[in-house]
Protein backbone atom coordinates (compact mmCIF):
# COMPACT_ATOMS: atom_id res chain seq x y z
CA UNK A 1 0.00 0.00 0.00
CA UNK A 2 3.14 2.21 1.28
CA UNK A 3 4.95 1.52 -2.08
CA UNK A 4 1.53 2.31 -4.19
CA UNK A 5 1.58 5.52 -2.77
CA UNK A 6 4.92 6.72 -3.07
CA UNK A 7 4.97 5.43 -6.60
CA UNK A 8 1.82 7.75 -7.26
CA UNK A 9 3.63 10.51 -5.42
CA UNK A 10 6.44 10.12 -7.73
CA UNK A 11 4.25 10.36 -10.45
CA UNK A 12 2.73 13.45 -9.47
CA UNK A 13 6.29 15.18 -8.89
CA UNK A 14 7.54 14.19 -12.06
CA UNK A 15 4.63 15.72 -14.17
CA UNK A 16 5.09 18.58 -12.55
CA UNK A 17 8.89 18.65 -12.94
CA UNK A 18 7.68 18.23 -16.45
CA UNK A 19 5.50 20.95 -16.12
CA UNK A 20 7.97 23.35 -14.90
CA UNK A 21 10.24 22.53 -17.67
CA UNK A 22 7.80 23.17 -20.10
CA UNK A 23 6.56 26.47 -18.70
CA UNK A 24 10.69 27.53 -18.41
CA UNK A 25 11.66 26.16 -21.78
CA UNK A 26 13.97 28.53 -24.36
CA UNK A 27 11.77 28.60 -26.73
CA UNK A 28 12.69 31.93 -28.15
CA UNK A 29 8.86 33.21 -29.15
CA UNK A 30 7.94 36.37 -30.61
CA UNK A 31 5.13 37.59 -28.71
CA UNK A 32 3.87 38.94 -31.65
CA UNK A 33 3.52 38.62 -35.43
CA UNK A 34 2.00 40.85 -37.62
CA UNK A 35 0.18 38.96 -40.80
CA UNK A 36 2.71 37.80 -43.37
CA UNK A 37 5.90 39.35 -41.85
CA UNK A 38 9.03 37.17 -41.41
CA UNK A 39 9.98 36.02 -38.29
CA UNK A 40 12.21 33.36 -36.24
CA UNK A 41 11.96 31.05 -33.73
CA UNK A 42 15.28 30.24 -31.41
CA UNK A 43 15.31 26.77 -30.05
CA UNK A 44 18.06 25.07 -27.70
CA UNK A 45 19.51 21.95 -27.25
CA UNK A 46 20.59 19.04 -29.79
CA UNK A 47 19.43 16.77 -31.62
CA UNK A 48 16.66 16.77 -33.87
CA UNK A 49 13.06 17.98 -33.15
CA UNK A 50 10.00 19.12 -34.76
CA UNK A 51 8.19 22.58 -34.32
CA UNK A 52 4.25 23.09 -34.62
CA UNK A 53 2.48 26.16 -34.79
CA UNK A 54 -1.13 25.71 -34.20
CA UNK A 55 -4.27 27.22 -34.38
CA UNK A 56 -7.79 26.59 -35.81
CA UNK A 57 -6.92 29.89 -38.50
CA UNK A 58 -3.60 27.93 -39.46
CA UNK A 59 -1.09 24.76 -38.34
CA UNK A 60 2.77 24.51 -39.51
CA UNK A 61 4.64 21.40 -39.00
CA UNK A 62 8.93 21.99 -39.00
CA UNK A 63 11.30 19.56 -38.95
CA UNK A 64 14.66 21.39 -36.79
CA UNK A 65 17.88 20.99 -35.97
CA UNK A 66 17.55 22.05 -32.21
CA UNK A 67 19.94 25.03 -31.45
CA UNK A 68 19.53 26.29 -34.76
CA UNK A 69 17.09 29.64 -35.51
CA UNK A 70 14.05 28.63 -37.34
CA UNK A 71 13.30 31.54 -39.79
CA UNK A 72 9.74 31.71 -41.33
CA UNK A 73 9.26 33.37 -44.83
CA UNK A 74 7.13 36.29 -45.38
CA UNK A 75 2.99 35.19 -45.59
CA UNK A 76 4.01 31.34 -43.93
CA UNK A 77 1.48 32.62 -40.93
CA UNK A 78 -0.97 35.13 -42.41
CA UNK A 79 -3.94 34.48 -40.37
CA UNK A 80 -4.82 36.51 -37.21
CA UNK A 81 -4.65 34.83 -34.16
CA UNK A 82 -3.49 33.07 -31.01
CA UNK A 83 -1.42 30.20 -31.84
CA UNK A 84 0.13 27.33 -29.66
CA UNK A 85 3.86 26.40 -30.43
CA UNK A 86 5.38 23.04 -29.47
CA UNK A 87 8.84 21.84 -29.84
CA UNK A 88 9.29 17.77 -29.20
CA UNK A 89 12.54 16.37 -29.67
CA UNK A 90 14.96 14.90 -27.52
CA UNK A 91 13.66 13.92 -24.07
CA UNK A 92 11.34 16.88 -23.57
CA UNK A 93 8.91 18.68 -25.19
CA UNK A 94 8.93 22.60 -25.21
CA UNK A 95 5.30 24.85 -25.98
CA UNK A 96 4.71 28.44 -25.72
CA UNK A 97 2.34 31.01 -27.40
CA UNK A 98 2.22 34.08 -29.40
CA UNK A 99 -0.28 35.87 -31.18
CA UNK A 100 -0.50 36.87 -35.37
CA UNK A 101 -2.33 40.40 -35.65
CA UNK A 102 -3.73 41.77 -38.71
CA UNK A 103 -1.96 43.87 -40.99
CA UNK A 104 -3.14 47.64 -39.53
CA UNK A 105 -3.29 48.89 -43.55
CA UNK A 106 -6.77 48.23 -44.77
CA UNK A 107 -7.17 46.75 -48.00
CA UNK A 108 -10.40 45.64 -48.20
CA UNK A 109 -14.14 46.97 -46.80
CA UNK A 110 -17.08 45.05 -46.38
CA UNK A 111 -19.20 47.71 -46.40
CA UNK A 112 -23.28 47.19 -45.74
CA UNK A 113 -25.45 50.47 -46.91
CA UNK A 114 -29.13 49.80 -46.61
CA UNK A 115 -31.55 50.03 -47.46
CA UNK A 116 -30.32 50.74 -51.48
CA UNK A 117 -34.21 52.42 -51.87
CA UNK A 118 -35.60 55.00 -49.96
CA UNK A 119 -38.13 58.36 -49.81
CA UNK A 120 -36.15 61.41 -49.65
CA UNK A 121 -35.89 63.58 -46.70
CA UNK A 122 -35.61 60.18 -44.04
CA UNK A 123 -33.49 61.15 -41.16
CA UNK A 124 -31.01 58.89 -40.22
CA UNK A 125 -32.87 56.91 -43.17
CA UNK A 126 -29.64 55.45 -44.60
CA UNK A 127 -27.11 52.92 -42.94
CA UNK A 128 -23.15 52.33 -43.65
CA UNK A 129 -21.61 49.78 -41.47
CA UNK A 130 -18.38 48.93 -42.39
CA UNK A 131 -15.94 46.02 -41.45
CA UNK A 132 -12.00 46.58 -41.83
CA UNK A 133 -10.00 44.09 -43.28
CA UNK A 134 -6.26 43.53 -44.06
CA UNK A 135 -4.82 42.08 -47.48
CA UNK A 136 -4.94 38.48 -45.99
CA UNK A 137 -8.90 38.92 -44.82
CA UNK A 138 -8.05 39.48 -41.08
CA UNK A 139 -9.88 41.83 -39.40
CA UNK A 140 -8.33 44.80 -38.70
CA UNK A 141 -8.98 45.43 -34.78
CA UNK A 142 -6.33 48.40 -34.33
CA UNK A 143 -8.78 51.14 -34.72
CA UNK A 144 -8.96 53.11 -38.34
CA UNK A 145 -10.61 56.30 -39.12
CA UNK A 146 -13.16 55.47 -41.81
CA UNK A 147 -14.97 58.14 -43.91
CA UNK A 148 -18.38 57.71 -44.99
CA UNK A 149 -19.78 60.25 -47.76
CA UNK A 150 -22.98 60.31 -49.17
CA UNK A 151 -23.55 62.38 -51.99
CA UNK A 152 -26.91 63.25 -53.94
CA UNK A 153 -28.07 64.93 -56.96
CA UNK A 154 -28.09 67.94 -55.47
CA UNK A 155 -26.95 69.88 -52.32
CA UNK A 156 -23.36 69.67 -50.59
CA UNK A 157 -22.30 65.78 -50.08
CA UNK A 158 -23.01 64.54 -46.21
CA UNK A 159 -19.95 63.24 -44.78
CA UNK A 160 -18.88 61.65 -41.37
CA UNK A 161 -15.69 60.10 -40.01
CA UNK A 162 -15.81 57.27 -37.45
CA UNK A 163 -12.96 55.03 -35.95
CA UNK A 164 -13.77 51.73 -35.83
CA UNK A 165 -13.86 49.66 -33.06
CA UNK A 166 -13.00 46.07 -33.16
CA UNK A 167 -12.56 46.13 -36.84
CA UNK A 168 -16.10 47.79 -37.59
CA UNK A 169 -17.66 51.36 -37.89
CA UNK A 170 -20.97 52.77 -38.71
CA UNK A 171 -22.93 55.08 -39.65
CA UNK A 172 -26.38 56.81 -40.30
CA UNK A 173 -27.28 59.77 -42.58
CA UNK A 174 -30.05 61.46 -43.78
CA UNK A 175 -31.84 60.90 -47.50
CA UNK A 176 -31.48 63.99 -49.51
CA UNK A 177 -34.42 65.95 -50.73
CA UNK A 178 -34.44 65.70 -54.12
CA UNK A 179 -35.17 62.19 -55.66
CA UNK A 180 -32.30 60.19 -57.85
CA UNK A 181 -29.74 58.32 -57.16
CA UNK A 182 -27.04 59.07 -54.62
CA UNK A 183 -23.45 57.77 -54.51
CA UNK A 184 -22.69 56.12 -50.81
CA UNK A 185 -18.94 56.40 -50.58
CA UNK A 186 -16.99 54.23 -47.26
CA UNK A 187 -13.33 55.46 -47.73
CA UNK A 188 -10.29 53.57 -44.90
CA UNK A 189 -6.84 54.79 -45.85
CA UNK A 190 -6.47 54.36 -49.97
CA UNK A 191 -9.49 51.96 -50.04
CA UNK A 192 -12.90 52.93 -50.79
CA UNK A 193 -16.07 51.13 -51.87
CA UNK A 194 -19.11 52.71 -53.29
CA UNK A 195 -22.88 51.85 -53.40
CA UNK A 196 -26.12 53.24 -55.01
CA UNK A 197 -29.03 54.04 -53.10
CA UNK A 198 -31.86 54.96 -54.66
CA UNK A 199 -33.90 58.45 -53.33
CA UNK A 200 -37.41 57.84 -54.30
CA UNK A 201 -40.35 60.55 -53.35
CA UNK A 202 -42.06 60.17 -50.25
CA UNK A 203 -45.95 60.13 -49.83
CA UNK A 204 -47.96 62.55 -51.86
CA UNK A 205 -47.83 66.22 -49.81
CA UNK A 206 -51.23 66.73 -50.67
CA UNK A 207 -54.14 65.66 -53.15
CA UNK A 208 -56.56 67.78 -54.98
CA UNK A 209 -59.20 66.28 -57.74
CA UNK A 210 -61.44 68.29 -60.05
CA UNK A 211 -64.93 67.10 -61.30
CA UNK A 212 -66.29 68.08 -64.93
CA UNK A 213 -69.72 67.01 -65.75
CA UNK A 214 -69.84 65.08 -69.22
CA UNK A 215 -73.32 63.47 -70.01
CA UNK A 216 -74.15 60.70 -67.42
CA UNK A 217 -70.85 60.91 -66.15
CA UNK A 218 -68.35 62.92 -63.96
CA UNK A 219 -64.90 63.30 -65.55
CA UNK A 220 -62.80 63.19 -62.49
CA UNK A 221 -58.85 64.33 -62.38
CA UNK A 222 -56.38 65.40 -60.02
CA UNK A 223 -53.59 67.84 -59.67
CA UNK A 224 -49.98 66.77 -60.18
CA UNK A 225 -49.41 64.58 -57.33
CA UNK A 226 -46.01 65.63 -55.61
CA UNK A 227 -44.50 64.68 -52.25
CA UNK A 228 -43.77 67.45 -49.54
CA UNK A 229 -40.46 68.71 -51.36
CA UNK A 230 -42.26 68.91 -54.51
CA UNK A 231 -40.96 65.59 -56.12
CA UNK A 232 -43.20 64.03 -58.33
CA UNK A 233 -45.15 60.30 -57.33
CA UNK A 234 -43.82 57.56 -59.58
CA UNK A 235 -46.13 56.57 -61.84
CA UNK A 236 -48.05 53.65 -60.86
CA UNK A 237 -49.05 55.03 -57.53
CA UNK A 238 -52.56 54.18 -57.22
CA UNK A 239 -55.17 57.07 -56.74
CA UNK A 240 -58.38 55.87 -54.90
CA UNK A 241 -61.62 57.52 -56.14
CA UNK A 242 -65.03 56.51 -54.34
CA UNK A 243 -68.70 58.06 -54.67
CA UNK A 244 -71.59 57.48 -51.97
CA UNK A 245 -74.89 58.09 -53.54
CA UNK A 246 -78.24 57.29 -52.16
CA UNK A 247 -78.34 53.64 -51.27
CA UNK A 248 -74.52 52.86 -52.61
CA UNK A 249 -70.91 53.25 -53.29
CA UNK A 250 -68.46 53.04 -56.46
CA UNK A 251 -64.95 52.50 -56.41
CA UNK A 252 -62.16 53.17 -58.85
CA UNK A 253 -58.38 52.97 -58.51
CA UNK A 254 -56.49 54.46 -60.64
CA UNK A 255 -52.37 54.36 -61.19
CA UNK A 256 -51.01 57.54 -61.48
CA UNK A 257 -49.97 58.24 -65.28
CA UNK A 258 -47.47 61.33 -66.04
CA UNK A 259 -48.22 62.54 -61.97
CA UNK A 260 -52.16 62.61 -62.94
CA UNK A 261 -54.88 60.07 -62.33
CA UNK A 262 -58.27 60.81 -64.08
CA UNK A 263 -61.04 58.58 -64.36
CA UNK A 264 -65.01 58.47 -64.72
CA UNK A 265 -67.83 57.77 -62.77
CA UNK A 266 -71.42 58.60 -62.98
CA UNK A 267 -73.13 61.21 -62.16
CA UNK A 268 -75.82 60.55 -59.28
CA UNK A 269 -77.27 63.81 -58.04
CA UNK A 270 -76.02 64.61 -54.28
CA UNK A 271 -72.91 61.94 -54.27
CA UNK A 272 -69.80 62.57 -52.10
CA UNK A 273 -66.61 62.32 -54.47
CA UNK A 274 -63.51 61.40 -52.44
CA UNK A 275 -59.82 60.72 -53.41
CA UNK A 276 -57.15 59.43 -51.81
CA UNK A 277 -54.03 57.59 -51.94
CA UNK A 278 -51.55 55.49 -49.07
CA UNK A 279 -52.79 57.39 -46.06
CA UNK A 280 -53.02 60.65 -47.37
CA UNK A 281 -56.77 61.85 -48.06
CA UNK A 282 -57.66 64.43 -50.75
CA UNK A 283 -60.42 66.48 -51.16
CA UNK A 284 -63.95 65.63 -50.95
CA UNK A 285 -66.44 67.32 -53.63
CA UNK A 286 -70.37 66.97 -53.31
CA UNK A 287 -72.20 66.80 -56.72
CA UNK A 288 -75.45 68.59 -57.67
CA UNK A 289 -76.51 69.76 -54.07
CA UNK A 290 -80.41 68.92 -53.75
CA UNK B 1 -30.25 -13.00 -4.93
CA UNK B 2 -31.55 -10.55 -7.52
CA UNK B 3 -31.93 -8.03 -5.36
CA UNK B 4 -28.54 -8.44 -4.24
CA UNK B 5 -26.86 -7.79 -7.55
CA UNK B 6 -28.67 -4.84 -8.91
CA UNK B 7 -27.69 -2.78 -6.55
CA UNK B 8 -24.26 -3.03 -7.38
CA UNK B 9 -25.16 -2.62 -10.67
CA UNK B 10 -27.40 0.60 -9.81
CA UNK B 11 -24.15 2.58 -8.66
CA UNK B 12 -21.89 1.42 -11.14
CA UNK B 13 -24.34 3.02 -13.99
CA UNK B 14 -24.72 5.98 -11.72
CA UNK B 15 -20.99 6.60 -11.46
CA UNK B 16 -20.54 5.60 -15.39
CA UNK B 17 -23.40 8.27 -16.03
CA UNK B 18 -21.11 10.70 -13.48
CA UNK B 19 -18.43 10.33 -15.59
CA UNK B 20 -20.10 10.20 -18.93
CA UNK B 21 -21.20 13.88 -17.97
CA UNK B 22 -18.17 14.99 -16.67
CA UNK B 23 -16.76 13.67 -19.85
CA UNK B 24 -18.72 15.65 -22.65
CA UNK B 25 -19.62 18.32 -19.53
CA UNK B 26 -20.34 21.65 -21.51
CA UNK B 27 -18.18 24.35 -21.10
CA UNK B 28 -19.15 27.11 -18.91
CA UNK B 29 -20.95 29.78 -20.45
CA UNK B 30 -21.38 33.55 -18.41
CA UNK B 31 -22.94 36.13 -21.25
CA UNK B 32 -22.49 40.05 -20.10
CA UNK B 33 -25.27 42.08 -19.74
CA UNK B 34 -26.48 43.60 -23.06
CA UNK B 35 -27.78 46.74 -22.60
CA UNK B 36 -25.39 48.87 -24.26
CA UNK B 37 -25.15 46.46 -27.06
CA UNK B 38 -26.64 48.93 -30.66
CA UNK B 39 -26.98 50.66 -32.52
CA UNK B 40 -29.84 47.94 -33.09
CA UNK B 41 -31.94 47.20 -30.03
CA UNK B 42 -31.35 43.29 -29.17
CA UNK B 43 -34.28 41.58 -28.34
CA UNK B 44 -33.39 38.35 -25.75
CA UNK B 45 -34.56 36.03 -28.27
CA UNK B 46 -31.98 37.48 -30.79
CA UNK B 47 -29.30 37.51 -28.19
CA UNK B 48 -30.17 33.53 -27.19
CA UNK B 49 -30.08 32.58 -30.83
CA UNK B 50 -26.72 33.66 -31.29
CA UNK B 51 -25.23 33.13 -28.49
CA UNK B 52 -26.76 29.45 -29.16
CA UNK B 53 -25.44 29.49 -32.73
CA UNK B 54 -22.15 30.82 -31.74
CA UNK B 55 -21.45 27.87 -28.87
CA UNK B 56 -22.92 25.42 -31.08
CA UNK B 57 -20.06 26.61 -33.99
CA UNK B 58 -17.41 26.06 -31.18
CA UNK B 59 -18.72 22.25 -31.28
CA UNK B 60 -18.34 22.05 -35.12
CA UNK B 61 -14.85 23.65 -35.00
CA UNK B 62 -13.62 20.73 -32.51
CA UNK B 63 -15.26 17.65 -34.37
CA UNK B 64 -13.95 19.05 -37.82
CA UNK B 65 -10.22 19.83 -36.38
CA UNK B 66 -10.63 16.70 -34.94
CA UNK B 67 -12.16 14.48 -37.31
CA UNK B 68 -10.14 16.67 -40.12
CA UNK B 69 -13.48 16.72 -41.99
CA UNK B 70 -14.25 19.99 -43.77
CA UNK B 71 -18.09 18.79 -43.94
CA UNK B 72 -18.44 20.03 -40.46
CA UNK B 73 -17.76 23.48 -40.91
CA UNK B 74 -20.58 24.15 -42.95
CA UNK B 75 -23.20 23.92 -40.86
CA UNK B 76 -21.73 27.06 -38.41
CA UNK B 77 -19.20 28.80 -40.69
CA UNK B 78 -19.50 30.98 -43.66
CA UNK B 79 -17.51 33.15 -45.74
CA UNK B 80 -13.54 33.68 -44.76
CA UNK B 81 -14.10 31.76 -41.36
CA UNK B 82 -15.18 28.61 -42.95
CA UNK B 83 -12.69 29.11 -45.87
CA UNK B 84 -9.91 29.37 -42.71
CA UNK B 85 -10.97 26.37 -40.70
CA UNK B 86 -11.62 24.25 -43.94
CA UNK B 87 -8.04 25.40 -45.00
CA UNK B 88 -6.37 24.87 -41.62
CA UNK B 89 -7.85 21.07 -41.74
CA UNK B 90 -6.79 20.32 -44.96
CA UNK B 91 -3.11 21.21 -44.33
CA UNK B 92 -3.78 19.32 -40.77
CA UNK B 93 -5.32 16.06 -43.03
CA UNK B 94 -1.82 16.46 -45.61
CA UNK B 95 0.98 16.74 -42.20
CA UNK B 96 -0.81 13.64 -40.43
CA UNK B 97 -1.85 15.85 -37.93
CA UNK B 98 -5.28 16.39 -35.51
CA UNK B 99 -5.97 18.58 -32.59
CA UNK B 100 -8.69 18.47 -30.44
CA UNK B 101 -9.84 21.61 -29.19
CA UNK B 102 -12.30 21.15 -25.66
CA UNK B 103 -13.79 24.41 -24.64
CA UNK B 104 -14.01 25.06 -20.96
CA UNK B 105 -15.31 28.40 -20.52
CA UNK B 106 -16.79 31.15 -22.27
CA UNK B 107 -17.14 35.10 -21.34
CA UNK B 108 -19.14 36.30 -23.69
CA UNK B 109 -20.14 39.72 -24.77
CA UNK B 110 -22.36 41.12 -27.81
CA UNK B 111 -20.55 44.51 -28.50
CA UNK B 112 -22.11 45.23 -31.85
CA UNK B 113 -25.43 44.62 -33.46
CA UNK B 114 -25.94 46.22 -37.09
CA UNK B 115 -28.50 48.56 -38.04
CA UNK B 116 -29.94 47.01 -40.68
CA UNK B 117 -29.77 43.58 -38.68
CA UNK B 118 -27.50 41.62 -40.74
CA UNK B 119 -24.25 41.41 -38.75
CA UNK B 120 -23.96 40.87 -35.08
CA UNK B 121 -20.38 40.79 -33.30
CA UNK B 122 -18.97 39.58 -29.87
CA UNK B 123 -16.12 39.13 -28.12
CA UNK B 124 -15.36 35.99 -26.15
CA UNK B 125 -12.89 35.47 -23.35
CA UNK B 126 -12.26 30.98 -24.32
CA UNK B 127 -10.70 29.08 -21.93
CA UNK B 128 -10.22 26.39 -23.94
CA UNK B 129 -7.63 23.16 -24.00
CA UNK B 130 -5.88 22.14 -27.17
CA UNK B 131 -4.71 18.75 -27.79
CA UNK B 132 -2.03 17.91 -30.36
CA UNK B 133 -1.94 14.58 -32.37
CA UNK B 134 0.52 13.90 -34.97
CA UNK B 135 -0.23 10.35 -36.64
CA UNK B 136 -2.40 9.59 -34.07
CA UNK B 137 0.78 10.09 -31.24
CA UNK B 138 -0.92 12.89 -28.87
CA UNK B 139 2.29 15.16 -28.52
CA UNK B 140 0.93 17.84 -25.70
CA UNK B 141 -2.36 18.78 -24.30
CA UNK B 142 -2.53 22.72 -23.94
CA UNK B 143 -4.59 24.67 -21.75
CA UNK B 144 -5.09 27.97 -23.38
CA UNK B 145 -6.61 31.18 -22.48
CA UNK B 146 -7.46 33.50 -25.73
CA UNK B 147 -9.94 36.56 -26.53
CA UNK B 148 -11.82 36.05 -29.69
CA UNK B 149 -13.43 38.52 -31.74
CA UNK B 150 -16.49 36.24 -34.02
CA UNK B 151 -18.83 38.20 -36.17
CA UNK B 152 -22.00 36.28 -36.45
CA UNK B 153 -24.55 37.11 -39.80
CA UNK B 154 -28.28 35.54 -39.97
CA UNK B 155 -28.75 32.85 -42.79
CA UNK B 156 -32.52 31.24 -43.30
CA UNK B 157 -32.90 29.23 -39.85
CA UNK B 158 -29.92 30.23 -37.92
CA UNK B 159 -26.48 32.99 -37.46
CA UNK B 160 -23.33 31.68 -38.72
CA UNK B 161 -19.86 32.75 -37.71
CA UNK B 162 -18.33 35.12 -40.71
CA UNK B 163 -15.22 36.19 -38.93
CA UNK B 164 -13.45 34.45 -36.11
CA UNK B 165 -10.20 35.81 -35.01
CA UNK B 166 -8.54 35.65 -31.80
CA UNK B 167 -6.60 38.98 -30.73
CA UNK B 168 -4.01 39.18 -27.81
CA UNK B 169 -5.49 39.56 -24.56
Amino acid sequence: MRSGLTFFAGLILLAAGQLALAQNGSLGLPKTVEAGAAFSIHTTGSGKGVLYIVGPGQILRRDVQLGETLSFAPGDMHNAGHYLVVLTGGSSTENGAFDVTAVHQATTLSFIAKPSRLPVDLHDGISGVVYVFDTFHNLVLQPTPVSFQLSGVAGAPQTRTVTSKNGVAWTKLDSASKEGAAQFEARAGNVTDKRIIQQVPGDPCKLKMDVRPDGQQLQLETEPVRDCSGNAVPDGTIVTFTEIYDGGQSTVDVPLKRDIAKTEMPAHKGATISVATGVVMGNEIRWGKE
Amino acid sequence: MTRRIQKPILIACSVMAALFVGASGQPTVRVEPTDSVGPRTLEKQTETAVVRDYLQAWHSLSAALEQNRTDLVNTDFVGTAKEKLSDTIQEQTKLGIQTRYVDKAHDVQLVFYSPEGLSIQLVDTVDYDVQLIDHEKPQITQHVRARYVAVLTPTEVQWKVRVFQAEPE
